[in-house]
C-alpha cells in the first residue's frame, strides 16, 4: 500500500459528537465547506454526495467507513471536467477526545500516482479543517472562498 | 499559538518542515540522511514540531511516518493576514463612497 500523501490534524475545543455531526450534517458543511452540502443515507457501501453552492452534484462518492463519533471514511472523487481519468482516492477521518479539546486526524490516501487529485487538494483541505474548527469553537466559518482550479 | 512560533523560530527545523514537504510520510532515519545534525538532535527538533502540531505523525506497522501539517499556519494566516484582507476591503469601500461623496459635493 501507498503511504498516505496528507496527513492533517487538528485540535478542536469541543466534543466528539459535535465533531462528527459537523463532518457529516449536511447544513453543518455548507457552513464551514465553502458551501458545499455532504449527503448520505449513512450505510456503509452506499453513496456520498457533495454538492456545490449552486446545487449541482459535484462528489459522487462511496461512504467506506461510518463509526460515530471516532471514524468517517469516504471514497473522493469528483465529477468536474478534468478529474475523468481519476481512481476514487480515500478520505478517513479520526477524532480522538484528549481533554476538553478533540484531535481531528484527516488522511487522504490512494491518490493515483501521477494523478491531478494530488495539487488539487493540497491547498483545500488546510482551508476546510481551519473553517470547521472556527465554526465549532466561534460559531463563525471562515468567510474565504475556496480555491477555484480549472 | 506560541508553541508554534517557538518551533518555527529554529533553522533546523524549518529546514525538517522543508524536507517534508518535499516529501511526505519520511520515517526518522530517512529525514536524518544527507543532515549534519545528529539523529538524536533531529529526534528532538520533531518532538518540539510535533508538539507544536505542525509535525504530524502516523504510524504503520513499526513504522512513524511524519508530515507536515499546516493547519496552524493556516490558522495563523486567517487570524492576521484574513483580517487585514478585509480591513483593506473596508478600507477601499470607505474611501470609495468618501470620493463619491466629495464628487456628488463639488
Amino acid at each position: 500500500m501507498d503511504k498516505p500523501k496528507f496527513v492533517y490534524v487538528t485540535y478542536i475545543r469541543s466534543t466528539r459528537e459535535k465533531v462528527f455531526r459537523a463532518l457529516t450534517d449536511g447544513d453543518a458543511t455548507r457552513a464551514y465547506w465553502f458551501g458545499y452540502r455532504i449527503e448520505s443515507d449513512w450505510t456503509v457501501g452506499g453513496p456520498l454526495r457533495f454538492y456545490n453552492p449552486e446545487g449541482q452534484l459535484v462528489h459522487d462518492d462511496t461512504l467506506l467507513a461510518y463509526d460515530p463519533p471516532a471514524t468517517l471514511s469516504y471514497g473522493w472523487k469528483p465529477l468536474q471536467k478534468g478529474f475523468e481519468g481519476e481512481t476514487e482516492s480515500r478520505v478517513t477521518f479520526t477524532l480522538e477526545q484528549t481533554g476538553d479539546q478533540v484531535k481531528l486526524t484527516m488522511v487522504h490516501d490512494e491518490m493515483m500516482p501521477g494523478g491531478k487529485m494530488l495539487d488539487a487538494v493540497s491547498g483545500g483541505w488546510p482551508a476546510v479543517i481551519s473553517s470547521l474548527k472556527s465554526l465549532l469553537e466561534t460559531g463563525t466559518a471562515l468567510d474565504r472562498q475556496i480555491p477555484r482550479r480549472e | 499559538m506560541d508553541d508554534v512560533f517557538k518551533a518555527l523560530a529554529d533553522a533546523s527545523r524549518r529546514l525538517l518542515l522543508d524536507r517534508l514537504f518535499d516529501r511526505p510520510g519520511q520515517t526518522l532515519g530517512e529525514l536524518c540522511r544527507g543532515l549534519e545534525m545528529s539523529r538524536q538532535a533531529v529526534s528532538k527538533h520533531l518532538a518540539i514540531l510535533e508538539e507544536a502540531n505542525l509535525v504530524a505523525a502516523v504510524k504503520r506497522g513499526r513504522e512513524k511516518l511524519h508530515y507536515l501539517n499546516p493547519v496552524p499556519i493556516h490558522e495563523i494566516a486567517d487570524r492576521w493576514i484574513g483580517k487585514y484582507q478585509r480591513a483593506a476591503l473596508d478600507g477601499l469601500a470607505a474611501l470609495k463612497s468618501e470620493l463619491e461623496k466629495e464628487e456628488s459635493d463639488g
